[in-house]
């Protein structure tokens, strides 16, 4: 279906065009093949890249686009109606760009961000860890100064593109207990001692590579530093705060992807010798999933304008996340309900489509996290 | 190195195509439009050279005035700029005529190298880069899967049924290409956004001293005297398996030569 858009701009016109001739051509005809492999799509990543699809946000001294969220956010929805896992990894890849891009220094910047928005380096966001996702905060992972470089210990969890990124944002402890102690380290996949582990067997975006990484005594420059020694979690929360925003949007593509699967199979599907979309039953059950994924983009733009217009977005940014995930998993649910067992098999996606919508709700903070920002801003 | 790369504007071979009524030309006007698919590979080709070696890349396209959104489309890819040769009566033109007026804007521009595809998907006569070689007096290869550049010596893999022929050429001179030759790119939002500032000079018939009564249906050396829509594919032939399925599907194949 057809999505009626209000771009800001022309520009903004034209890039939303370009990204979905690129995810009809590049994304749609791979998506099956590759999830059913369990292949991560290194090649499209650079083709999104040449095309400058990666990085739309950041500055364009540097490569970027220095496009709104809003429009952003809207080439994400796209590509992920196409294939999870690519829009996944933008969202990511955008991610692991953000602490070099808004706290990094003059020289990290020009050495490495044109590259990574050009898609030639791929980077991963390295915070969870194997006993702390949620409770971020007390993450364990150590960093010691010893001369111009930090030795670095610890595990950390399911990190995305493990064994595939160039660069890994760690978020380590360097000094005190709590959020105050928590640096940001950028380090080059060939750091020695950063040795990602065997890849994580998952439920769905089966081309996603997600492994734990293993810091053992790894070594990285000390003028790796972002921003500076105790504002690590600042920065991972403000990148998570955007970050959420990418999976909320990444959350609509795909709902909108089964709600049109499922509608077109509705329409073609007879039984009684009636068109199954003309049951009522049915008819009103796709309603509702379309009226669902129009709430879920109207809340994603309306937060990305709050954070374009540089007004607070942060709880709006986690209702937004808490909202588009649920209805996301919700829908692509009911449209396996639509094809009945066909819904339940590899050979239509809906069933994928259903496994990949539940990360949604654990990814860049549950969905029970989301709730406690939103209550916690509640009760202040 | 200064390159141009014929563009032809033509109806998409993937959504309904028609002749029009009237005159029997291509009906341009109802249909969906987009950059001939061959001429990708002829911009594909030019650019990869131009970034090799040096050089300017323009493009050239013959057609009405709606053609300047594949234009647009084209020069996001990378080109620096374009022409485009458009005139009310130009419509209806064959071959003949259309490489009359695409010599006289070539004339007018400077160039080592013409690149092409090896033919539209609207008109499929091949016979442009023969024709413009002939009337401009430069050599013509044509068909090309592979082409190399040293100095003003090019050479090229002549695509044929068997295999491929190596011809060479020195330039100026124009190549054709098939889509075996590369991977077109595709653009850039950088790109997209740089195309709406690339100039594209518009030239009429009177600009590049054509008489219009040479021209358009009026100078035509051709007609379409009736035409009728290809008939729907049939049926096909359906094999049921009552046990000798294999054989009659064996049976089948080898009755059409295919075994
Ligand atoms: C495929 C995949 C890719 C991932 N990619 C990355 C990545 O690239 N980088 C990265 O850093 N992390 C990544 N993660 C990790 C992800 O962010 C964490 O899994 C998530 O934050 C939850 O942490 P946890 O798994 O430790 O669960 P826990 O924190 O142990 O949570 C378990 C349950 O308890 C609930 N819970 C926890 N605390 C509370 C509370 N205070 N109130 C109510 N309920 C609570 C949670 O909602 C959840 O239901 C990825 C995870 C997966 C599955």
């Amino acid at each position: 279906m057809t999505v009626e858009r209000i771009l800001p701009t022309e520009e903004a016109a034209a890039l939303l065009e370009l990204t979905t001739e690129l995810a009809d051509a590049e994304l749609a005809p791979r998506a099956a093949a590759f999830e059913e492999r369990g292949e991560f799509p290194r090649e499209v990543l650079r083709t999104l890249g040449r095309a400058g699809l990666l990085g739309l946000p950041y500055e364009e001294k540097y490569g970027g686009a220095a496009q709104p969220y809003e429009v952003y956010l809207q080439v994400l929805e796209i590509l992920a109606s196409r294939w999870l896992t690519v829009a996944e990894a933008v969202s990511v890849h955008t991610l692991a760009c953000y602490p070099v891009a808004m706290y990094g220094s003059e020289e990290l910047k020009a050495r490495f961000l044109p590259d990574a928005v050009g898609g030639e380096l791929l980077g991963a966001y390295c915070l969870s860890e194997p006993a702390g996702g949620s409770d971020a905060a007390n993450l364990t992972t150590k960093a010691v100064l010893d001369g111009d470089e930090y030795v670095v210990n610890g595990t950390k969890a399911w990190i995305t593109h493990a064994g595939e990124a160039d660069f890994y944002n760690v978020f380590c402890r360097t000094g005190g207990p709590g959020p105050k102690g928590i640096s940001c380290l950028f380090a080059d996949a060939s750091t020695p001692g950063l040795n990602p582990q065997k890849r994580e067997r998952t439920m769905g975006l089966t081309g996603s590579p997600v492994a734990q990484v293993a810091l053992d005594d790894a070594r990285v420059p000390a003028d790796r530093l972002v921003g500076g020694e105790g504002i690590g979690f600042t920065i991972a929360m403000s990148a998570l705060d955007a970050g959420r925003l990418g999976i909320a949007a990444c959350a609509v593509g795909l709902a909108q992807a089964a709600l049109d699967y499922a509608v077109e199979y509705a329409k073609g599907r007879e039984q009684f010798n009636t068109r199954i979309i003309d049951f009522q039953g049915l008819g009103f059950m796709l309603a509702d999933m379309a009226t669902q994924v129009s709430a879920a983009r109207a809340m994603v733009l309306a937060t990305a304008r709050l954070r374009d217009n540089g007004r607070p977005f942060s709880v709006e940014a986690a209702k937004a996340k808490l909202f588009a995930t649920d209805m996301a998993m919700k829908v692509t649910t009911d449209a396996v309900q639509v094809l009945g067992g066909y819904g339940y098999v590899h050979d239509h996606p809906v069933e994928r489509y259903m496994r990949e919508a539940k990360l949604l709700q654990i990814v860049e903070g549950t969905n029970q996290i989301q709730r406690l920002v939103i209550s916690r801003s509640l009760a202040k | 190195m200064k390159i141009v790369v014929l563009v032809k504007q033509v109806p998409d071979s993937g959504s309904e195509r028609s002749l029009r009524a009237d005159d029997g030309t291509v009906d341009r006007a109802s249909a969906s439009n987009v950059i001939n698919e061959m001429d990708e590979y002829a911009i594909e080709e030019a650019l990869k050279i131009a970034e090799a070696q040096g050089g300017e890349v323009t493009l050239l396209t013959m057609g009405p005035d709606a053609a300047t959104e594949s234009i647009r489309k084209a020069l996001s890819m990378g080109p620096d700029g374009a022409v485009h040769v458009t005139d009310d009566a130009l419509h209806g033109s064959c071959a003949l005529g259309t490489s009359k007026v695409l010599a006289a804007a070539l004339r007018t521009l400077e160039f080592d190298l013409v690149l092409c595809g090896a033919e539209s998907t609207d008109g499929r006569t091949q016979t442009m880069p023969h024709m413009l070689a002939e009337r401009l007096g430069v050599p013509a290869l044509t068909g090309a899967r592979k082409l190399t550049v040293e100095g003003s010596t090019l050479t090229v893999e002549r695509q044929t049924d068997e295999g491929y022929e190596v011809v060479q050429a020195t330039g100026p001179a124009i190549v054709s290409v098939w889509d075996t030759i590369n991977e077109p790119r595709y653009p850039s939002f950088k790109g997209i956004m740089a195309a709406k500032k690339k100039p594209i000079a518009t030239k009429s018939l009177a600009d590049l001293g054509v008489e219009a009564g040479e021209v358009g249906l009026a100078g035509a050396t051709s007609k379409v005297l009736s035409s009728a829509k290809r008939p729907a594919r049939s049926g096909g032939q359906k094999v049921e398996d009552s046990g000798n399925g294999g054989a009659d599907l064996v049976a089948y194949l080898s009755a059409e030569k295919f075994v």
